[in-house]
């Protein structure tokens, strides 16, 4: 017992990570059909600068938030230095284009940054707080918690506010919302810059966990995009489900099956949930147009 | 010339043109040796182009195939004393039984959800490769014993200059033939629309199987081929990254072009060793060119220039 709620809880923490990742993901797909392969690349900006701040001699919240600014410049300059030109492309070359970007982004973190692995303190202490006979990071909480407030605030802000409505018009039908006099341009862009700033908190809450270095971002993105895919595309909460649960699975996987193959195991499920639930487990039943 | 280019052979016979007068062009082992990889990238992207520009079916786990192909020309000839070409053989026909089995359930999906399994699938073939390392050396790869053909043994970058270069000529050949073919209209109609090709009685499910069959075979005969040009292989042959690197050529050369596929492979083998160039700044520059040429050159570098040379004239 004491074994499975270890591997509960840090299978959640990772994948409390997967899923603001899929999150990031989904808030992109769902306001402009881009896949956004870049996506892991902001919690590597969110990691590092905070990384590189900090020991510049900035207090770590200080440190934290003008890592987050820096990820959404760079989700803003993203969007309208890369996608926004490529408007009308098809999709497969969007996702080319955000490949280009995450491989140049990856660069300049190596120039910016350095090649190394990089650590942040924990913030409230390393003792690990026992709890039913496993042994907790306080960070795990931290992670935690800030992702229930990343995604309470998204759902206040989507339902709640006359901008967040006008993202899920755009959402809705890019058309339909740009005859009722929303600004979907703005609207995207918009949702670039509020991925990247989940993607960078996501990086600050963990890096105390799991290191970070330069390019970190490829395999986040990997596991994040197969958590939306798991949850079904463009489902916020499919999203979260998904990335919990390939979190979960790699925690379990690992700790029970074999650690050589956890990453195996999660492809595993996923291969069988979708042979299943073609559409993932929240997706409904597309309909083709002729 | 345009009534020319548009003969079934121009396409093969102009990427024979360019294989013949590049072996003039380049000036020493080292651009043969480069050239030779890019008709191994090519081999392999004229086959994903077929499942991905004119099937309209992602994959991103081809690099899977290519693994094994490379793995199969290192590990059976020395475990069971085959002959290399008898191995990649084996490894080909091994990759269409894959794909086969596979294919079914994996082509049911669509769109992202394609892209998301045909990723799970390539990453369980590189781990099984990697952690296998009894049978593939591990991480660190294992060496390939060179080919010997009736006592000549093939070296040296000229050989395989040639070698790869009539492979890529012959697989371009059978390429155009495939999409002039019946199964090849069948497949374009089954990209525009699976309910209006299900409507007009095509079996989508056997067609969607059947290209992915072949565009399998056409990765393991590439990996082979590298394989056997390296003396060396390593599990990053069939890693996550080469599938990504794999998408991006057929999309940079330009989707359901088979001229486009040699394109996008040349530059994405040649790009990054000029750009070793620049060090550090290798990556940002080329991320940065890619990107330039996706938003410039939309559809790809091959149909872009082609529309635009075709508006020019009129």
């Amino acid at each position: 017992m004491p074994e499975f709620l270890q591997f509960s809880v840090s299978g959640l923490t990772v994948g409390a990570v997967y899923a603001l990742v899929a999150l990031g993901f989904t808030i992109i797909y769902n306001a402009s059909d881009v896949v956004n392969f870049a996506q892991g690349e902001f919690v590597m900006i969110g990691g590092m600068a905070t990384v590189f701040l900090t020991a510049a001699g900035i207090p770590l919240p200080v440190a934290a938030l003008m890592a987050i600014a820096a990820a959404m410049a760079v989700g803003l300059a993203l969007h309208r230095l890369a996608i926004e030109p490529a408007r009308g492309a098809s999709p497969v070359t969007l996702i080319i284009i955000t490949i280009g970007a995450s491989i140049f982004l990856r660069g300049l973190g190596q120039v910016v940054f350095d090649k190394q692995f990089h650590s942040l303190p924990s913030f409230s202490g390393d003792t690990p707080i026992r709890f039913g006979g496993a042994a907790i990071l306080p960070q795990s909480f931290w992670v935690l918690a800030g992702a229930g407030i990343i995604v309470l605030a998204l759902w206040a802000f989507f339902n709640r506010t006359l901008l967040g409505k006008a993202v899920l018009a755009t959402a809705a039908n890019r058309l339909a919302a740009r005859l009722v006099g929303i600004n979907t341009s703005f609207v995207v862009g918009f949702s670039f810059v509020v991925s990247a700033a989940i993607g960078a908190i996501a990086g600050i809450l963990v890096t105390p966990i799991t290191l970070t270095s330069y390019d970190i971002g490829t395999l986040l993105a990997l596991k994040g995009f197969a958590a939306a895919m798991l949850g079904g595309m463009g489902n916020p909460l499919g999203a979260i489900v998904g990335g919990l649960a390939v979190g979960l699975l790699e925690a379990f996987g690992a700790g029970y099956l074999s650690s050589t193959y956890k990453d195996a195991i999660a492809f595993i499920v996923i291969l069988g949930v979708l042979f299943v639930m073609p559409g993932g487990l929240f997706g409904r039943a597309s309909v083709e147009r002729v | 010339m345009p009534a020319l280019l548009s003969h079934r052979l121009a396409v093969p016979l102009v990427i024979a043109l360019v294989v013949v007068a590049l072996s003039f062009a380049l000036p020493s082992n080292f651009y043969l040796r480069v050239a030779a990889l890019v008709w191994i990238s090519a081999l392999a992207v004229i086959g994903l182009n077929l499942l991905m520009g004119y099937a309209g079916q992602v994959s991103l786990g081809h690099a899977g195939f290519f693994g094994l192909g490379a793995y199969a020309v290192a590990v059976l000839p020395a475990q069971f004393a085959l002959h290399p070409l008898l191995a990649a053989l084996v490894g080909a026909v091994i990759c269409g039984l894959i794909a086969f089995v596979v294919g079914r359930p994996i082509l049911k999906l669509k769109g992202h959800y394609l892209a998301v399994a045909t990723l799970g699938f390539g990453i369980l073939i590189a781990m099984a490769i990697s952690n296998e390392a009894w049978l593939t050396g591990g991480p660190d790869g294992m060496p390939v014993s060179r080919m010997t053909l009736f006592g000549w043994r093939a070296r040296g970058a000229e050989t395989w200059y040639w070698i790869t270069g009539g492979l890529l000529v012959v697989g371009a050949w059978i390429a155009v033939n495939l999409v002039a073919s019946p199964t090849g209209r069948a497949l374009r109609a089954l990209h525009d629309s699976e309910v209006a090709a299900r409507v007009a009685g095509i079996d989508v499910a056997r067609y969607k199987v059947r290209v992915f069959v072949i565009s399998a075979v056409y990765a393991s005969v590439a990996g082979s081929a590298l394989a056997l040009v390296n003396g060396f292989v390593t599990p990053e042959t069939a890693n996550f990254m080469h599938s990504i690197e794999l998408v991006t050529m057929v999309v940079v050369g330009g989707m359901g072009s088979i001229l486009g596929s040699v394109a996008g492979a040349a530059i994405l083998v040649v790009l990054p060793q000029v750009l070793t160039a620049f060090h550090e700044y290798e990556h940002m520059l080329l991320g940065l060119m890619m990107m330039v040429i996706m938003i410039v050159l939309r559809s790809g570098i091959v149909p872009s220039l082609a529309a635009l040379i075709q508006r020019r004239r009129k």
